[in-house]
């Protein structure tokens, strides 16, 4: 597959960022700041996050009626849409057959269409899920030559109101159709840094001058993927091929609180969604195996590592799908899939690092608290 | 004092019978900011090639292999405090070990400083 450059890809390399393949993106990993000074500025003031590798997808109803497509995205996620105002977005997961997961994904309801935001590896695959289950009803469209740039951390309100007014009166998770310089673009009060902040969506050929006007602003630094993964860690969100996969369901992965009542049993409009049976059944009596925050002790603990309940012998009862050092927290964070009967907060379990096994208590999630503007 | 390198970005400065090792700048660099670092015991007896220490920065750990053959006779517990110390002094303040050679011999097969500067540019 061949790497392509993003469209601000200059304005990256002048900034002296760290480049690297990711999907089939060469994107910023981190600037001379590093990760660990990224992340430390995300949750003090505001960092600029270049996400435009993410795929953007518009979803109209061919018939006009935007409820039409709500009614036939609802047979893909099991996400109450019907009840999704204008301007709000609420977080989705295209579910498979069995109940995992294809994608995670924001769904946004803009009035006139519904946008979505999906994960880089998965627009192939997203796209074509949507085509098979709602190209009867819906037009799909991906929107292609667009910039996403992410604004999180505490100042971004202060940074964005400044050079956008109606941003300061969005709460988390709303998103509105706005003209920016005369253009269409769209801003959303969310991130995935589990800080307050926003991401922005417009056309490639007008997004330099708002670069330009943020970075303008002291408070805010150019941070990369690096400190975006450690920042989602550290607040606990899920990275899909991580914690997601098609073989996990969204109860495994502690997501009940995605799926609104109205698609639970006893509900308005329960199940009709792949996977629907099985989910339904784990709401009610749980699964087997969950996602648990875990803390190593003393050192970090990478993706991949088996987890025993013993400091020796035995089988492994789970494994790690993200680790690091947390620069906020200040100590070493994971997370990954446990039983459920090892899934109590405080259990000891062990981490194989090579052969040596690290203590690791089960912890809450996030490991630090969220500061979303609700 | 004589400074060698391997090709793991490793620097070895020998002193008589003693040699003391680090990690290089374009290591430090290519790791990024260090977050933990596990040093040998001391008194600890090491073939060369054996696992001597464990650096890690926030995106991936990285093992320093003993490159020479001898028993670990001092270590910097400051980087294990302070693992940022390899970033910003990583030939200095950021040393990990010392080893009292058992084969000096092996100090031919290090690489010295232009060998090593065509692989680390």
């Amino acid at each position: 597959m061949n790497t392509l450059e993003l469209p601000l890809h200059t304005l990256h390399v002048a900034a002296g960022a760290h480049m690297a393949a990711f999907a089939d993106r060469l994107m910023p990993i981190h600037y001379p700041l590093g990760i660990l000074g990224e992340h430390r500025h995300t949750r003090a003031a505001a960092a600029l996050f270049d996400v435009s590798h993410m795929g953007q997808i518009r979803v109209q109803a061919r018939s006009g009626e935007l409820r039409d497509a709500a009614v036939a995205l609802e047979r893909l996620v099991p996400v109450d849409l019907l009840s999704l105002r204008p301007g709000r977005q609420r977080y989705a997961l295209l579910t498979t057959s069995s109940g995992g997961v294809i994608d995670d994904l924001m769904i946004a309801n803009l009035g006139q269409c519904f946008y979505l935001v999906v994960n880089a590896a998965r627009i192939a695959e997203d796209l074509a899920h949507l085509e098979r289950h709602v190209s009867d009803v819906c037009r799909i469209e991906r929107l292609t030559d667009r910039v996403l740039l992410a604004l999180q951390g505490p100042k971004a309100v202060d940074v964005l109101g400044e050079l956008l007014p109606q941003a300061s009166d969005m709460r988390f998770m709303d998103a509105d159709s706005v003209e920016l310089d005369g253009v269409p673009g769209v801003v959303t009060r969310s991130g995935y840094t589990g800080e307050d902040g926003f991401e922005i969506s417009l056309p490639a050929d007008h997004a330099a001058p708002w670069v330009a006007r943020m970075l303008a602003n002291p408070l805010v630094q150019w941070a990369g993927l690096g400190a975006r993964d450690s920042l989602r860690l550290e607040s606990g969100l899920c990275l899909y091929g991580h914690e997601l996969t098609s073989e996990i369901t969204p109860v495994e992965a502690a997501l009940e609180w995605a799926i609104q009542p109205s698609r639970r049993s006893g509900g308005a409009r329960p199940g009709g969604y792949p996977g629907d049976e099985v989910i339904l059944s784990q709401l009610s009596r749980g699964a087997a195996r969950r996602r648990v925050g875990l803390r190593p002790a003393g050192r970090p603990v990478r993706e991949g590592a088996s987890l025993f309940d013993a400091a020796s012998g035995g089988e492994p009862v789970g494994h790690v799908t993200s680790g690091t050092f947390a620069p906020s927290a200040q100590c070493p964070i994971a997370m990954g899939y446990v039983p459920i009967a090892l899934a109590t907060v405080d259990t000891l379990l062990y981490a194989d690092v090579r052969g040596q096994r690290i203590p690791v208590h089960v912890s809450p999630l996030p490991f630090v608290p969220p500061r979303y503007y609700r | 004092m004589d400074i060698r390198y391997t090709a793991e970005h490793e620097w070895v400065a020998i002193d008589g019978n003693q040699a003391t090792i680090g990690i290089t700048d374009h290591a430090q660099r290519a790791l990024g900011d260090l977050v933990f670092v596990q040093l040998p015991t001391v008194g600890a007896v090491l073939a060369r090639g054996a696992l001597a220490a464990v650096v890690e920065s926030v995106k991936a750990a990285s093992d320093i292999l003993a490159p020479l053959s001898g028993a670990i006779v001092d270590v910097n517990p400051a980087t294990v405090a302070e693992p940022a110390l390899l970033n910003s002094d990583p030939m200095g303040a950021g040393w990990l070990f010392k080893i009292a050679m058992s084969q000096p011999e092996q100090i031919g097969e290090l690489l010295d400083a232009d060998s090593y500067g065509r692989i680390a540019s």
